[in-house]
């Protein structure tokens, strides 16, 4: 793994440190938006190399974590569904919704498989025509050109039994959202660099001017985020505030044009609730009505989902940054990773799953 | 050992009559008799297991017994590296020696789905009478059962396994003291990433093969320059980090792992890279981890890699006495995490 390698090496790392230290002279308040960022902050441990003036905070960035309960309940009641074959990628399987998950629908009966890429479930239409094939097509905008494709490909085929449970989200309204809050505290961004693989940098430009902040599409190896967090740095400390790419090796200005092509032929832009944040304006995508019969949600209507949500879960505050994972009370307490109270301890790059997998002994 | 590659031999078949598995071979019947007479005897036969009565009953020496029992059920039943039949003589033969014992005889009971291709079984059969020759043990009571079609997947078998405990040896995973050096045996994952690759078909992790293999040979070379190993356990499902936390657990002490120490083979970094999974979670077969007090850890690393299968043992970490019943690694960055347990199976990432 050469490539890799190289963005993990220790003599690099220890060098960008240095060059941190050295640039901060006032303290910083910095977001990762996405949860790769967060968790290879924690696994790497970074943020205890950091000085103690710049404090990253974590932001709403994984898709797990802010798909509304509702939308785990209509997964799970429509994989209830004798003819319904239901299937998602793995880590959406756990997530708690009011009453059950995924895995519990599995273990009563529902025919709930785990697969690597939404083609394997176009194969399963096509291997199963007398079932209907529903694929829980999670993700921000690094995952809906992939999802779109498999759509298409079932279009294609002709296959009348695939479709799609959609609730893909988009991050620059949410960084919006949060830069628009009263309470933001954050100075400047890393901005997701999957995302920014399919879409470019140039939706980012605006946000950086009128908000006056410095993003920087970052890399999610240890190397690339030391990296990012001194771009960043440097234009906070010059009062620059621009689009910076670190994450040059994959992420162009304009993005992938295919991919995005893609996302228009499919998807259409509507409001969207993020867990435990609220509705977020023009920041969700929503199959488009003349693919209506490869939309799951109006294929299978489900009525009358009564969504139920612990009471004491603050993950909420933990996605917007306004509380780290172990200021939430219930943190390793009521909510663990085995009695998960709220999405974000659930999800393998959630705040409060990385906090407590990686660094409970400091905070619990 | 397990180079035996089942396309390039043909094999009459030995019943005649049938391809696939009748219910009539579990019925204790003609069919059952010849089931084993003909498929079963020829390749585990020894003078206890041809005797064939309801137990068997063997010499045993005075002093500590080992015993073990694991049923094996492995989707697909052959994967690069292996299959079902020599990990299910190979994972009970380790747990057997992983308390330090030697291991001497094995049981193995089968439950076959009807319409399983005889070929098959025979397959399997032919790669445990290879496991059981390079394990040097025997197998000297069995079982069969014939269940109806979709009753079980295709085939599950369990292993029972006893083996003598060496006087002066005494392993536990409750025997960890600070200063204890933790010792790897060699790169870990594999076997989990095989079988995970193999499954979902992602054929640019082709050469990701399983670790499977008998420890007993391996142990017994530890034993021989110090019976004072503290604790040891094969990895298996949970992989490393779960092995360690246990260890951590039941010892009531801390464990320091160095990253940069535990080794991962590149092509098994890369399809965990691509599956967002940590090899610290993935299972292993043919490996092994042991905590022995320091003054006696170079000495069993440099015999462990005077074995094949410890050619790669290296200390991946040290006991401590603070951060009870926790395994922290420090990162190669110089950070620390901790290394938590799994909360269930690991889930590929979405993004
Ligand atoms: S620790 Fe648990 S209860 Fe608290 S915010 Fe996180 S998920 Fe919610």
């Amino acid at each position: 793994m050469k490539f890799v390698d190289e963005y993990r090496d220790p003599a690099l790392a220890g060098q960008l440190l240095a060059e941190i230290r050295q640039t901060v002279t006032r303290p910083w308040v910095i977001m990762e938006i996405c949860g790769g960022h967060t968790h290879a902050i924690m696994k790497n441990g970074l943020d205890q190399l950091l000085p103690a003036q710049l404090e990253l905070v974590h932001g709403p960035g994984c898709p797990v974590c802010v798909t509304p309960v509702e939308t785990i309940d209509r997964a799970v009641a429509i994989a209830a569904r004798p003819e319904v074959i239901f299937t998602s990628f793995g880590d959406m399987l756990r997530v708690p919704g009011s009453a059950s998950s995924l895995f519990m629908a599995k273990s009563t009966g529902a025919d709930v498989r785990m697969v690597y890429s939404p083609l394997e479930a176009v194969a399963l239409a096509r291997q199963h025509p007398e079932r209907e094939v529903v694929f829980f097509a999670v993700g921000f905008e690094t995952t809906a050109p992939g999802n779109g494709m498999a759509l298409l490909q079932a279009k294609r085929e002709g296959l009348t039994n695939f479709s799609l449970l959609a609730s893909h989200v988009l991050v620059p309204p949410a960084i919006r959202a949060l830069l628009s809050s009263p309470t933001n505290r954050v100075q400047g961004y890393l901005a997701p660099g999957h995302v920014c693989t399919v879409m470019g940098w140039q939706e980012y430009e605006s946000l950086a001017e009128e908000f006056r902040v410095p993003i920087v599409p970052t890399g999610f190896e240890p190397v690339d985020i030391l990296a990012g967090l001194l771009m960043a740095l440097r234009q906070l400390e010059a009062g620059r505030y621009v689009v910076e790419n670190q994450y040059g090796r994959s992420v162009s200005r304009e993005g992938n044009r295919a991919a995005q092509r893609v996302m228009a032929e499919v998807f259409t832009v509507r409001d969207r609730a993020w867990r435990g944040i609220g509705v977020l304006p023009a920041s969700g995508l929503v199959i488009r009505d003349d693919l209506a019969g490869y939309d799951a949600e109006r294929k299978f209507a489900v009525e009358s989902i009564r969504v139920r949500e612990s009471e004491l879960c603050q993950s909420g505050s933990v996605l917007q940054g306004l509380i780290k994972p172990d200021g939430c009370p219930a943190f390793g307490r009521e909510c663990t990773p085995e009695h998960p109270l709220g999405a974000t301890m659930v999800s393998g790059e959630g705040a409060c799953a990385a906090y407590y997998r990686y660094h409970r002994t400091s905070h619990a | 050992m397990h180079n035996l590659n089942p396309e390039d031999f043909s094999c009459p078949l030995p019943i005649m009559e049938y391809e696939t598995i009748q219910l009539a071979h579990g019925s204790g019947g003609r069919l059952s008799a010849e089931l084993v007479s003909r498929l079963f005897l020829p390749r585990f036969g020894n003078e206890t297991l041809n005797r064939l009565e309801d137990q068997a009953v063997v010499d045993f020496s005075q002093g500590r017994l080992a015993l073990t029992t694991d049923s094996f059920v492995v989707d697909p039943l052959f994967f690069p590296g292996g299959d079902i039949g020599d990990l299910a003589i190979n994972g009970t033969v380790n747990d057997v020696c992983m308390s330090g014992a030697t291991p001497l005889y094995l049981a193995a009971a089968f439950i076959i789905e009807e319409g399983l291709p005889l070929s098959i079984l025979h397959r399997v059969l032919l790669s445990m009478e290879n496991a059981v020759k390079g394990a040097g043990v025997q197998i000297v009571t069995g079982d069969t059962k014939v269940v109806n079609r979709g009753c079980c997947d295709k085939l599950f078998i369990t292993t029972t396994g006893v083996g003598r405990v060496p006087e002066g040896v005494n392993i536990s995973a409750a025997k960890l003291e600070a200063g204890d050096k933790v010792i790897l045996s060699g790169t870990i994952a594999d076997h989990g990433m095989a079988i995970l690759t193999s499954r979902e078909g992602l054929s640019f992790a082709s050469r990701v093969q399983s670790d499977t293999a008998p420890l007993n040979g391996l142990v017994a070379e530890m034993l021989r320059v110090s019976p004072l190993i503290h604790a040891m356990r094969d990895p298996t499902r949970g992989g490393l980090a779960t092995t360690l936390n246990e260890f951590a657990a039941s010892s009531r002490v801390g464990i320091m792992l160095e990253e940069a120490a535990v080794p991962v083979r590149p092509e098994v970094r890369g399809a965990c890279e691509v599956l967002g999974i940590d090899p610290m979670y993935v299972a292993n077969e043919g490996k092994l981890v042991a905590v022995v007090p320091a003054q006696v850890a170079d000495k069993i690393v440099a015999a462990m890699r005077s074995h094949p299968l410890g050619r790669e043992a290296v200390i991946i970490g040290e006991v401590v006495a603070d951060k009870q019943g926790l395994v922290v690694m420090r990162t190669t960055l110089g950070a620390q995490r901790i290394v938590d347990m799994p909360v269930g199976e690991q889930l590929p990432r979405i993004c």
